[in-house]
């Protein structure tokens, strides 16, 4: 059983246009900046948004298309939304037996099942108590037991772990990843956090402007990104360019060496770490040397990323040696040095 | 030891209209209290008193059922349905609100009238005929308190996040279940105020209820009909009708207001 969508929405100016499918037990992760249309994706597939065009699939069953339009009560979904909208009015058990007793279980075996759910997500003593006394990370924990009690076939999950702090939400990305792992029906991850999608995703689909503009495992997306969105996402330099054996021209200006020979269109990426500064020009070894102006520094980690004009601009990360060393100051004319050696080079 | 104040004195041109506001309400209301013939009124509670109240009452609560089955539903409509128009209709279920009561009930009779619009039909298909019966009393009663119950309803249906409703469909929830279990909970402070304020509405209602509903003892004679009718004949007794009526009213609220209004929820 697989899902597959062909997502077309329009509303106003903007449209999604996304074509998806899910296998059983695979977990894919929707990451894009804020606006891209991840929210929509994730209600056209809950069916709170119906499409202007396309077709949702289960299977063999048609959930949104030109013939058919099922509404959400009758998919079986569940979603665990960003900030929970548990029912302030019902206890923890309550709130993760109302899809069951929705669906027509008798109260006392929903109340079973719903149980046992609390119990699955570590919150057995929690059971009476309304969700205004949970912490973020035990109301994030009945969200998800009450969107995965009912066995649905899809699990949606709108940016779970956006409304937790940094502590709790370290320990609730493992849990949740848990969960995930044992769950067997299709599961779409929708964040704009690149370490959740990374960690918990089998497979990213990047969304930019309603548009899929990358997709794969997240190791490859990490290591080949395709637009500066990706590329800022997971920390590299990344460029467009025209290879002609090791050299490349870069399109917006400059050029480098590549160790390994290419032709025509590629992207070149390297780490900001591969970068060196000089404060004079250096010589010798075959390496990618060029003149750069100093935009800004910020310490990044335990590092310090410097912003270079130039061409092409470059991010560099130095140690604190360094930055003292040079007696860097945004401004200052200075030598960028990456061996080619520390390229990616990869056709776009 | 003197408290300190942090904010300064209170400013004169605020507090002086707000004491004289204060006064203007409770003043009355003292004054009744005090020129209450509290000796005589033993004497002044008769039978027919008691008869007024208990219609009184019986009548309100009746009304407020009425305005509650039929109010919330269209609250929930105004509030939901994204219907055209909505904006209009909003206007027009506030008119009773801003008419003159007793121009509400020349309207009644125009329609529910033996001889009127819908009335005749009433009439002629089924023998009920509402004008000058205590059936009447509670359509008059009901016709200008519903607003107040709509308006605080519909208000805390606007309030509430809409988005626990969807989070209710995607658990499975119909719409009809989705209302009671999510919808109707949220907005239950606002439903009970409306309830209440529906409710001292309908008991005080006068020129509806005299002009649909008449004015026969026992049968729609209310205490306020009782009162005004009072003050011509018997001013002593239309006083102790006051009193009762107050009393009755301040007691009703402030109950509904601990178990409600102001307590933890």
């Amino acid at each position: 059983m697989t899902l597959t969508a062909e997502l077309r929405v329009t509303r106003g100016t903007f449209d999604l246009d996304l074509g998806l499918t899910i296998g059983p037990g695979e977990v894919v992760a929707l990451l894009g900046p804020n606006g891209a249309g991840k929210s929509t994706a994730l209600r056209a597939l809950a069916g709170l948004l119906p499409l202007t065009n396309g077709r949702i699939a289960l299977a063999e069953s048609t959930w949104d298309g030109s013939d058919a339009f099922v509404p959400p009560e009758e998919r079986p979904i569940g979603v665990v939304f960003q900030d929970y909208l548990l029912f302030a009015h019902l206890s923890a058990l309550e709130n993760v037996a109302f899809g069951l007793r929705a669906r027509g279980t008798r109260k006392a075996e929903a109340r079973t099942i719903a149980r046992e759910w609390l119990g699955r997500v570590g919150l057995d003593g929690h059971a009476h108590v309304k969700p205004r006394s949970l912490s973020g990370g035990q109301a994030q924990r009945v969200a998800l037991a009450r969107a995965l009690a009912t066995g649905p076939s899809l699990l949606l999950l709108d940016e779970p772990l956006a409304a937790l702090d940094a502590a709790t939400r370290l320990q609730v990305r493992a849990e949740l990843g848990r969960h995930l792992a044992d769950y067997a029906g299709h599961t779409l991850l929708v964040t704009h956090d690149p370490l959740d999608a990374m960690v918990l995703a089998d497979r990213l689909i990047i969304l930019e402007n309603g548009r899929a503009v990358q997709e794969g495992p997240p190791a490859e997306v990490a290591r080949r990104p395709r637009t500066d969105y990706v590329a800022q996402l997971v920390g590299l330099n990344f460029y467009r360019g025209t290879a002609t054996g090791t050299t490349v021209e870069l399109d917006g200006g400059g050029r480098l060496t590549i160790a390994e020979p290419a032709w025509g269109a590629v992207h070149i990426a390297f780490p900001p770490t591969a970068v060196s500064l000089y404060s004079a020009q250096p010589s010798g070894s075959p390496r990618n040397v060029w003149p750069v102006t100093v935009a800004g520094i910020e310490p990044h980690a335990h590092t310090t990323r410097v912003r270079l004009d130039g061409a092409p601009a470059v991010l560099a990360d130095v140690t604190t040696a360094t930055v003292a060393d040079l007696r860097l100051r945004p401004g200052d004319r200075l030598w960028a040095a990456v061996k080619a050696t520390e390229t990616h080079t990869y056709p776009v | 030891m003197t408290r300190r104040q942090v904010r300064g004195r209170l400013p004169v041109v605020l507090v002086l209209p707000a004491v004289l506001g204060l006064a203007f309400l409770l003043v009355p209301l003292a004054g009744l209290l005090v020129r209450t013939p509290w000796t005589s009124l033993p004497t002044l509670l008769s039978a027919e008193v008691g008869e007024a109240l208990r219609l009184s009452l019986v009548c309100a609560s009746l009304a407020t059922i009425c305005c509650l089955a039929l109010g919330i539903p269209l609250a929930w409509l105004l509030a939901r349905s994204g219907l055209p128009g909505r904006g209009f209709l909003r206007a027009l279920v506030t008119v009773p609100l801003v008419l003159p009561p007793v121009v509400g009930g020349v309207a009644l009779l125009l329609v529910l009238g033996r001889k009127g619009l819908v009335g005749q039909y009433l009439d002629a298909w089924f023998g009920i005929s509402l004008p000058f019966t205590t059936a009447g009393v509670v359509v008059a009663e009901a016709f200008v308190a519903m607003p107040f119950l709509v308006i605080s309803v519909e208000g805390a249906l606007r309030a509430a996040d809409p988005r626990y409703e969807e989070a209710a469909a995607t658990l499975g929830a119909s719409r009809w279940l989705t209302f009671r279990r999510v919808t109707l909970p949220s907005v239950l402070p606002g439903v009970v105020a409306g309830a209440v304020l529906c409710w001292a509405r309908a008991l005080g209602e006068f020129g509806a209820t005299i002009t649909f509903a008449g004015n026969f003892p026992g049968e729609t004679t209310t205490m306020p009909l009782a009162v005004y009718l009072a003050l011509e004949s018997d001013p002593d007794a239309a006083i102790v009708l006051s009193v009762v009526l107050l009393l009755v009213s301040v007691g009703v609220l402030a109950g509904l207001r601990d178990r409600w209004i102001s307590g933890p929820s």
